[in-house]
Formats: structure tokens, sequence, C-alpha cells
């Protein structure tokens, strides 16, 4: 009863704040000199087709990655600013090992997977020892291991990692990784129950998602682990007198949320490029932070935000053919997310004063006036 | 059965009217018609306050003379602080009347209470620590020149609210003891013109010697025309300074009473509507085996240039209750955090049932069986945002029956918490609420009966009945003292220094860090226990 009304909360109000984005974003179009409705009538006829489905959920799957490493720090109170690193130099050497190697089938994408979890952990675990070892807060350390994947990612690549291209190409990349080290599409899958996704390929990686989302909610729900996890975050003072020791919490959630970072690009490796060039995507680390607060942490709020994020970014490729600015989506999801933040903070207020309420309501007739 | 309480109670005022007769349900003093009209600083008249599904105040009546110190009493959660919110114009009554000095008066924020010169001094402090006296009084109702502050002026004015016993104004707050940062709360009050005072809970955090001397300057202020009105539920004090008592109990006024003419024993029972237990003497249950003992441990401040304790130690045998006497601040809790592991020992030992566990983790030692109730409710015990049987789990996350292997075991820790719930009467709908909606009362139960049914072998309690009402306090003591009986060692740490006597077995005083004085609790009086606490004798 009472956790149905916080759904039907957080329900409402993040519909409410996506309505409120989509008309901040049709008075923008409007001032621009475009037709909001038409534009918003386009982005819908061309999203809701099967190809455009099927690419949203692609684009969805490492969102959705990389706002769970977000989220496995944001239940403590650990701000892991640095998934953009982390999966970028992840994904890197995941694809070098990928390449240099050659297993049978499943263990081939097994060992990149973990290659890129291990790399992921690590860069991330060496935050969290700064901050317990030297008291470097994580939000530093992170952003500057950004900088620092990014050019010894750069470096790497550039001496080390790339492959001798042939005359004439001038892309920098890693060599291929071979069959045995691809996921198969699920277009198949697709095909069984009717549906034609066309040129897109869907990732074999979605199913790992779910997999995943739900590893996710066993773990900070149903395991020691996610409970002295959630209690540190609520309370550090209140998890160190019941024996939970912080600097040991800080460093393993500091690698868990790592280790799910390494498997933000694996979608996009093992799914289609195959290899890693220097027009791999980025930015997926900075939008899983959004993903994470819209989703409130939660791993079916966080598949929401992720299937809307992943929507919004398909659905406006076509206002780009239109004459339209594409560059529309970043106001939506910017103004989604201010609003959804502002729309929480409300709610979480009138939730708690409900809740007291209803303890008094429901114990208080009579109560104290008998014994 | 309460109505007969408050009807049979000596010296109280019957409640008239209660059988659902309309009319005033208490005697007001004063009101029209009385035989010697008084004049009414304050009078309020049937105030109601629901909440959806709870009556907070059910037409309460409390008529408060001018000049007058006039005690407010009732259990936690009987209405006590909506009522004084209401007349402070944080919240506004459904229905009634608030008069002040006669005139019926709207307030609809604290703003409007404090230019109706009324004035409230909360239990918790709210002061700048790196500010003086002064700067911290005049903060936010400054004294103006042009756009200077007019110190002068400030100055001049808070020698004359202080009177003779008046604080130096450019003393640091943060040097002042609690006694004295209160007397800075109450001069922020009469700073901003108040000529009522409404002081929620505010012995609460003094020793005996600074009651004495909150109540020397609350009759000051008396003489000097201030109407007082004074909330507690410690009687005794009650008895002591007010002029009139008002009983408060479900929401209800329930009597008004003379406390010339009542006992303590009789007020507690209009309170608490039913007949108390008394305080039972008992057996000795002290054995010879030691439990856990501190050998000469100490523990260097942050920036390690004193020592926070220094050279303590003590021994907690089986079935014994050792109190720890002494003011706030004085290391009761860098001692708990040693014995439990969260602090480390820079000199000495920690040894449990003989072995040295002095390097042992918080865990483990929560695990080899040291429970602890800890100081700060807030801080350190809960997660307000969590359910009641995530709250019960927290400090035995590792052990059965709330964990299997590295599973939590849902159904068995609400089970467990279940228990606690039933077991120690903690008032809520059920284990699935989030703690922060049970009162502090409740939530107290919750946390010193999760120690209990784990079986301890030590408890180190600290203040383990602050907050709770009379009724919930009993039983607390009761449920240490049939534990210590079953053989449990209790560290007890304690403001209340009744707690204490009536409690403990052995008695020690701890005083800047150091373990001062070893007393007989069968021996003491808290007067004495209070001069060891502050220092005045060795």
């Amino acid at each position: 009863m009472r956790a149905n009304r916080r759904l039907v909360y957080a329900v409402v109000s993040s519909g409410l704040a996506i309505v409120f984005a989509l008309l901040v974003s049709a008075v923008i179009l409007a001032v621009s000199g475009n037709n909001p409705f038409e534009a918003y009538g386009q982005m819908f006829e061309y999203g809701v087709r099967v190809d455009s489905l099927a690419s949203a959920v692609n684009r969805a799957v490492p969102l959705y990655f990389s706002a769970m490493a977000v989220a496995v720090g944001f239940k403590m109170g650990l701000f892991n600013i640095g998934v953009e690193g982390q999966y970028r130099i992840a994904v890197l050497i995941a694809a070098a090992v990928g390449a240099a190697i050659a297993l049978p089938g499943p263990l081939h994408v097994l060992t990149i997977i973990l290659t890129a979890m291990a790399v992921g952990a690590a860069w991330s675990g060496f935050a969290g020892y700064l901050k317990v070892k030297r008291g470097v807060h994580e939000v530093i350390s992170t952003i500057m291991l950004n900088y620092v994947a990014t050019g010894m990612g750069a470096f790497l690549l550039a001496n080390w990692l790339r492959q001798e291209n042939p005359p004439g190409d001038l892309v920098i990349k890693t060599p291929e990784i071979p069959q045995s080290g691809r996921l198969p599409s699920l277009n198949q899958l697709l095909e069984w129950v009717g549906l034609d996704p066309g040129r897109v390929n869907l990732y074999g990686m979605a199913v790992l998602a779910v997999v995943a989302g739900f590893g996710f909610h066993v773990l900070i729900n149903h395991t020691r682990f996610g409970f002295e996890l959630r209690a540190s975050g609520a309370s550090a003072g209140a998890a160190r007198t019941a024996g939970i020791d912080p600097g040991r919490m800080v460093v393993l959630t500091m690698v868990i949320s790592g280790a799910i970072a390494g498997l933000v690009g694996m979608a996009h490796l093992l799914g289609f490029f195959h290899r890693y060039t220097i027009d791999f995507p980025t930015m997926l680390g900075f939008t899983g932070i959004a993903v994470a607060l819209l989703g409130r942490n939660h791993p079916v709020g966080m598949a929401a935000g992720a299937l809307l994020f992943g929507w919004f970014d398909r659905a406006t490729q076509i206002l780009d053919l239109r004459g339209i600015p594409k560059e529309i989506v970043f106001i939506l999801q910017g103004v989604i997310l201010l609003s959804v933040v502002v729309a929480y903070a409300v709610v979480e207020v009138r939730i708690r004063a409900a809740e007291s309420r209803a303890v008094t309501g429901a114990l208080r007739p009579g109560a104290e006036d008998e014994s | 059965m309460s109505e007969a309480n408050g009807a049979t109670a000596p010296g109280s005022i019957p409640p008239e009217g209660i059988g659902g007769k309309p009319g005033p349900r208490c005697e007001t003093l004063g009101s029209a018609g009385s035989v010697r009209p008084v004049s009414l600083a304050i009078e309020l008249v049937g105030i109601t306050k629901r909440y959806p599904g709870v009556i907070a105040n059910d037409r309460i009546n409390l008529a408060v003379r001018e000049g007058e110190i006039h005690a407010v009493v009732g259990e936690n959660g009987a209405g006590k602080s909506t009522l004084m919110k209401i007349l402070y114009g944080m919240i506004p009554p459904d229905e009634g009347e608030v008069r002040i000095r006669g005139e019926a008066t709207t307030m609809s924020s604290a703003r409007d209470a404090i230019e109706a010169g009324i004035g409230m001094v909360h239990q918790h402090f709210m002061l700048a620590e790196q500010m003086t006296v002064l700067e911290n009084v005049i903060l936010g109702a400054e004294p103006r020149q042009g756009l200077k502050i007019d110190f002068g002026e400030a100055r001049r004015r808070i020698e004359e609210i202080g009177g003779e016993g008046a604080l130096d104004a450019d003393r640091m707050v943060e040097e002042l003891s609690v006694g004295e940062k209160q007397r800075v709360e109450i001069a922020k009050v009469l700073f901003r013109g108040a000529q009522i005072l409404i002081l929620d809970e505010p012995t609460a955090v003094l020793v005996p010697q600074e009651v004495e001397e909150l109540f020397v300057s609350l009759r000051e202020l008396r003489e000097r025309g201030v109407t007082i009105i004074f909330i507690s539920h410690k009687l005794d004090e009650v008895l002591e300074i007010a002029d009139s008592i008002t009983v408060i109990r479900a929401g209800r006024t329930v009597a008004t009473a003379d406390p010339r003419r009542i006992s303590t024993r009789d007020l507690a029972e209009l309170m608490v509507g039913a007949e108390l237990p008394t305080a039972e003497t008992r057996l000795s249950t002290v054995t010879d085996q030691v439990l856990l003992q501190a050998e000469g441990i100490g523990t260097l401040s942050e920036d390690g240039d004193r020592w926070v304790i220094e050279d303590v130690s003590l021994r907690i045998h089986r079935g014994e209750v050792l109190g720890i006497a002494g003011v706030e601040g004085n290391g009761q809790r860098e001692l708990v955090d040693i014995l439990m592991g969260l602090r480390s020992a820079d000199s000495g030992r920690v040894l449990l049932g003989g072995e040295d566990i002095t390097g042992m983790s918080t865990l483990r030692r929560r695990e080899a069986g040291i429970g602890l109730i800890p100081a700060d409710r807030h801080g350190m015990g809960l997660l307000l945002g969590s359910p009641l049987w995530e709250n019960a789990m927290l400090g035995y996350q590792s052990q059965p029956p709330f964990a299997r292997g590295w599973l939590v075991d849902g159904a068995g820790a609400r089970r467990r918490t279940e228990d606690v719930v039933d077991q120690f009467d903690v008032r809520t709908p059920g284990v699935e609420v989030k703690i922060h909606a049970l009162s502090g009362g409740n939530q107290q139960k919750l946390l010193v009966g999760k120690e209990m049914l784990a079986t301890p072998q030590v408890l180190l309690a600290s203040h383990p009945t602050r907050g709770i009402d009379v009724g919930a306090q009993a039983a607390v003591w009761e449920s240490i003292r049939a534990a210590r009986a079953e053989g449990l060692g209790v560290l007890l740490i304690s403001a209340d220094l009744d707690e204490l006597i009536g409690l403990s077995d052995a008695l020690m005083v701890i005083l800047r860090g150091r373990l001062v004085a070893t007393v007989d609790p069968g021996q003491v009086t808290p007067a004495e226990l209070g001069s060891y606490m502050t220092g005045a004798s060795q």
C-alpha cells in the first residue's frame, strides 16, 4: 500500500516532468521558427517504427549499464563521475585483447566482457583507494581519471594497440575481433514474433542488460553487501556503529561500479563495431548519470529512463532530415532531468509527511486512553 | 479508569464534563465568573488540531496567569509539542482560540508570536559556536545605527536582561557550558522583547547544579514579570519550580494541579493514566566473573596534543550494571567508542572474557557478544528512511536471524523485529513502516529491544531511556534488570542521575576523560554525584 503510493508518485511526477519538458522544448522550437506540432509529429511517426524501436533499445543498453554503475555509487553517497573514462579505457583494452586471442565462441565473448569489467573495476577502484588512503574526494579523482583515461587510451591506441592499416585507410583502430568474439543480434527473435527491424541489428547485450538489472536488484536489496551499502549511504555514523567498515565499503563499491562501467561499451563493441576506433561513441558515462537520477537508482526506473533517452535520441534523427535542429534532444533531456529532480524533491517531502500521518493515524484512536 | 485517577489524585482539580457533557473540560483559573479576577497572559480555549485520522489536540484549555511559572506536563506524544507549536504560531489550530492578554490572536508564523511577545527556547540549542555571546544574542535582531550595528546599545540591553549574574558578552559560545549556552538562548528570546517564555524540556541537558542555577534565573525573571511556560516530564523539577501545572494526556487536558498539594507520584499517574510500578529493591546479581575489561586505555584528540580519554581502567562483571556518571562531553562517547572498536586505543588494552580484543573490528566485537545502544539515536543508531526491520538488523546484519550467509534473511529479520515490537511495546502499525514516522520514544524502544533480543554478553548503553516517557522508561529498566539477572554485564552511561543511581551496582564518575571517583550507588545522592561530575569535590 505504502510502496504503491511511492510508485504512483514516482510515475506521475516523472510523467509530468516529461510533459513539462516537451512544452518547454515546444516553445524553443516555436521561437526558433519551427512548428513544434509538426516536429513532434514527425518524431513520433518515425520513432514508433520497428527499426526505430530496436535502435532505441540499442541506444538504451549502454545507458542502462552506465546508469547502474553510477547508481551503485549513489546508493552509498559516492559520486562516480568517472564512468566515462572507465568504460572507454575498458572497451579499448577489451577490444585489443579480443582481437589478440582465439577461443571458442562463448568463451571468447566472456573473456572480452570480463577483461572490460576488470579494467573498469581497476580504474574506478583506484579512485576508491585514493579516497580511503589519501582522502581525495572521489568526484575530483574520477574526473581527473577521465582525462587520464582519454589521454592514455589515445596513447595506447596510437602506439601499441592499433592495427597496421592498408595504404589509404587513415582511421586509427584496433584489429577486428574475429567472429567467435562477437555477440549475435536478436533480430531472429524479433522475426519469430513477426517484427522486422530492417537494417538495425538488435544488440545481444540487451539480454545481459536485463540480467544485470535483475542482478542489481538482488545485490542491492537482498544481499548483506547491499544492505551495508545502503546503510552506509543512509547514515555513515549508524553504519560505522553497526560494524560496517567505511573504507572497505568505499573501495568495494567503486570496484563494483567500475566493473559495471566496463560493460557500457560492450553492446557497441560486441554487436556493431567489433573493434575500438576513434569514432567509438563517447559521453555515455555522463548521460548515465542523468539516467540514474531520472530512474532514482531503481533498476526498473533506470531502464525506463534509458529507454526514454534512447528513444529521444533515435526519434530526433528524423528532424535533421527535415531541417530542424536535432539538438533539441539535448534541451529535452536537460529539462526533463531538471524538472524530474525538482519534482522528486517535492514529492519526497510529501511522502514522508504522509507516512508520519499514516502511522499516527493508525495508532492514535483511543490507543492511549486504554490501560 | 483514567478519569478515576484524575479524580482521586489529591491536590488536583478534577476535570469537569469528561462524561461527554459540553462545557469546560478543565477548570481554568481566573476565567470569567471566578472569584478573584486574575489577568491571564495566555489563554487557550478549546484548541483542537486534527491530522488525518488523528486528533493531536482535542479541545485543550490552558490558562497561564501573568507572571507565573506554568508547567505543562505529559508523556511523549500527549500533544504538548503540537500545542506549543500552535501557541508559537508555527501551525494554526483547527478550532479554538488563542488569547494573549485577553485578546484573541491569530498567528501564522513564529514572527507573529515574537511580535506578540512570545519567545520559545528549544531543547536543542541554535547557536553559532564560533561567535561571541553578544553576537549570538543580537543575530537577526541587531540594533542599528544607520547601516552599522549599534554594539554599544546591544551590550547595554544584554546587561540589562542578564541582571545580576549576567554572562560576559564577549565570550565565545563554544567555551560555554551547557547551562550557560541555555542562558544565551533565553537572553536571545528576551532581547527580542518576549514577555512570555516557552521553555521546551529545559532541564534535559543539565546537571543538578545547573538546574538549580536555571531555576534561580527563572525565579528572577518571574520577579521581573516574565511569564514562563515550562514543558517537562521531570516531575520533581516541575513541583519545585512551577506555580501551577497543567497535565495533558492523549491530546486532552486532564487536570490542572497545584504543585503545593500534589505528590510526584500522583502527578505521574495523572500523566500516564495508570498506576506506576514502584522502584523495587533489588538483589545483587553481580558475580566475580569479569566480562569486559579495560586496562589503562587512552585515546588522543584529533590533533594528538591531549588525551581525550586517559588511563581508564574498568571491569564489567557478569550480572553487573556499571554506571558512568559525568557531564556530557567528558569522554563518555570516546570511552564507548574504544570499547566498541570505533576508535583506536592509543594506550592500554581491552579484554573480553580474558581475550585481548584491542585490535578487533566493530563487527567482530558485535559477533562476540558486545551490544550497543548509541548515545546519538539519529546520528549513530538509525536509518531514518528505512523500515523498522532494517533498523533492527543494523549491527546484526551478519548474524541469524537477520542473515543467511551472504544473503539478507528478510523473513527472519521481520519476525525478529515483530518480536521486538511486541515485547518492547513499540507503537507502530507494522515493521515495514519507515522509522522516521515513529515518535522518538518508540524509536528508542526499538533500539533497546533489538539489542536485548540479540542476548549480548555485554551491553554498552548510552542514555538508554533518553526522550522516552515514564511508562516506557520503567519497561526499559525492567528489561535491563531482567537481562542482568540472566548474567548480562552493562556499562550504563546516562545524564539521568536517578536512573544511574537506581540501576547501577557500581558507579564511577568521568571528568575530563578520567575516571575520578568511584561511589556506592546505594549511598550517594544526586547532589553529591553532581559535585563529583563538575569537579567541585574530588
